[in-house]
């Protein structure tokens, strides 16, 4: 392809980001709650689907519905080849070498857990390390934690500054000879720290150590390139990028996950099988055991050509600048405290309110119609590094618009006038 | 009145604000911890018998404004009520919450429990409301594990 070909077939595809045209294409965002116009600002805990992901799962049940790998039929044939669709467009989405490097599961969390109880078991023994962070997502830690319990081996965790970003001279003292693997979460879900993971990952490497990304709140916010970033592992949810939830991925390099044995066993990741012994299958199949989530794959493949429609750098620039106006919006109330000021953050937005509990901040926004997290966010530690209980959190994604943060500043203000503070 | 400020009544607020018995007791029969780990409101709840009654009744912790009234009220009505007393306070208040009776009909006998009638229309908030009580109820049953109401 010519560059002059390249750029016209680029213009094709991309489609300028409009915001308004955008939240139509999201049907639940024309609801209204408890009377009022529905304000959605929990993303990090799940984003909402646009038509054509909604299409494409119930056209799936409606017209494709096979089980995938195994019938000579029709249908099979056709949900095995929209099944494996999804598997390349992924592969295309975060720049993998090969579609062998993209397994299916069933989530970030899952994707964590394949490492942990297979490259975890076969290479983490007594006396070795695990590297987290002190910003890491519950789903982050115990898997980690569990393998070391069973193992001997030690967790350890790089401390975070009060601006909530990682302090890198500990975490370049804390690898060594003993760490097995680091894990690092690519986007704070707590606190919307974007991590310098590109640099922490040439840090592993330098001494071979290899690096597991949880990329659950960076893939929604990132252009992932898997290659440039040359993580060895990264973990996504197809429920936090506008795709059907029960779905992720985990991205690994072909050498690793070659090396790993399997997770699972079962169907479909099997090459024969009989009493005596069995020859496992080829990747990705070898850890992906059962009849997998179909409409999941081909929901998340329809994500992904939603998103296709874009060019990144405009989302990116969208949520930055919602990003800038509500922190300057929510910063200047009065008695308000933003957990969470790193340099580099992504569309999340953590506080806390003098002496009002984030649960009652909930509540109040809620009947407003404005939807954010309260509590932990599975992040305890996180919490405890800032010796609170909770926070309240809104994180946006690429339909919202300052209306949005308009609506979440007038709900805190209502807060305040309930609890006359 | 609205959903808003029938939930978030001045007695509610009040509490949260000043609560009530709010300090640890030095020598308690029974202190007992209640936690919700979902939304971290985390209470501990002692008591001091005298036979079959409540003889003093504190509490100590953190969480929203609807548990830390529910424990600051409670506190204040219990004292000087037998175990039986309180149970059965403890099965009412659960009707209270869980709309299953008329407030109206209830407002002499509730007194500043009636101002918990609005968490009904607030299902998510059950719980915050109820986590004290159940704390409360192990403490004179003198049962040690932590309560969750989760």
């Amino acid at each position: 392809m010519t560059e002059l070909e390249f750029i016209l077939s680029k213009e094709q595809r991309v489609k300028p980001f409009d915001v308004e045209s955008v939240r139509k294409e999201f049907p639940i965002l024309s609801a209204r709650v408890h009377g009022k116009p529905l304000t959605y600002l929990d993303n990090a805990a799940t984003t909402q689907k646009p038509q054509s992901v909604i299409d494409a799962v119930q056209r799936y049940y409606k017209e494709e519905n096979s089980n995938v790998h195994r019938g000579v039929h029709y249908l099979s044939e056709l949900a095995t080849k929209k099944y494996e669709g999804a598997r390349s467009k992924i592969k295309k989405y975060v720049n993998a070498a090969s579609e062998k490097e993209i397994i299916f599961t069933r989530g970030a969390t899952d994707s964590i857990n394949l490492v942990a109880a297979t490259f975890g078991r076969k290479n983490i023994h007594a006396g070795d390390e695990v590297l987290i962070t002190g910003m890491e997502h519950h789903s982050n830690i115990v898997p980690w934690q569990m393998l070391c319990e069973e193992n001997g081996a030690a967790l350890r965790v790089v401390p975070i500054s009060d601006s909530g970003e990682i302090i890198l001279e500990e975490y370049v003292r804390l690898l060594s000879e003993k760490t097995k693997i680091v894990a690092i979460s690519h986007v704070s879900n707590a606190l919307g720290t974007i991590n310098p993971i590109k640099k922490m990952i040439e840090l592993a490497h330098s001494r071979m150590i290899p690096v597991l990304v949880d990329g659950a709140q960076g893939a929604p916010h990132l252009n992932i390139d898997v290659q440039e970033l040359d993580c060895d592992f990264y973990a996504i949810s197809s429920h936090k990028i506008y795709g059907p939830t029960g779905f992720g991925v985990l991205y690994g390099k072909e050498n690793l996950l070659e090396a790993m044995p399997p997770y699972q066993g079962g169907g479909d990741m099997i090459r024969s099988v009989t009493f005596e012994k069995t020859i496992f299958n080829d990747l990705p199949y070898k850890f992906e055991a059962g009849t997998p989530h179909i409409d999941g794959a081909i929901g998340f493949g329809a994500a992904i050509e939603y998103l296709n429609q874009y060019d990144w750098k405009e989302i990116e620039m969208h949520e930055q600048l919602l990003l800038q106006h509500a922190t300057a919006q929510i910063s200047a109330i009065d008695g308000l405290t933003i957990i969470g000021t790193a340099k580099e953050k992504a569309g999340v937005v953590s506080f806390v309110l003098e002496d009002v509990h984030p649960h009652d901040i909930g509540t109040i926004l809620d009947q407003e119609g404005v939807a954010i997290r309260t509590g932990h966010h599975c992040a305890q530690p996180v919490m405890d590094r800032y010796g609170i209980p909770a926070t309240a959190r809104a994180s946006f994604a690429l339909y919202n618009t300052n209306e949005d943060i308009d609506a979440l500043v007038n709900g805190i203000k209502k807060v305040k006038e309930v609890f006359h503070v | 009145m609205s959903e808003l400020q029938s939930l978030y009544q001045e007695i509610i607020l009040d509490h949260n604000k000043k609560p009530r018995n709010f300090k640890v007791m030095e020598f308690p029969d029974a202190k007992v911890e209640g936690y919700n780990p979902l939304c971290g409101d985390r209470y501990t709840i002692y008591v001091k018998m005298n036979g079959n009654v409540i003889d003093e009744i504190t509490f100590q912790g953190s969480g929203c404004a609807i548990s830390k009234a529910s424990a600051s009220v409670m506190s204040t009505m219990l004292k000087g009520k037998t175990r039986e007393e309180a149970e059965a306070w403890f099965e009412k208040f659960h009707q209270l919450v869980r709309g299953e009776l008329k407030i109206e009909d209830h407002l002499e006998e509730f007194g500043k429990l009636a101002a918990f009638g609005g968490v009904s229309e607030f299902p998510a908030r059950v719980k915050c409301a109820i986590l004290p009580w159940h704390t409360m109820k192990n403490a004179i049953e003198q049962k040690k594990e932590i309560v969750s109401t989760e």
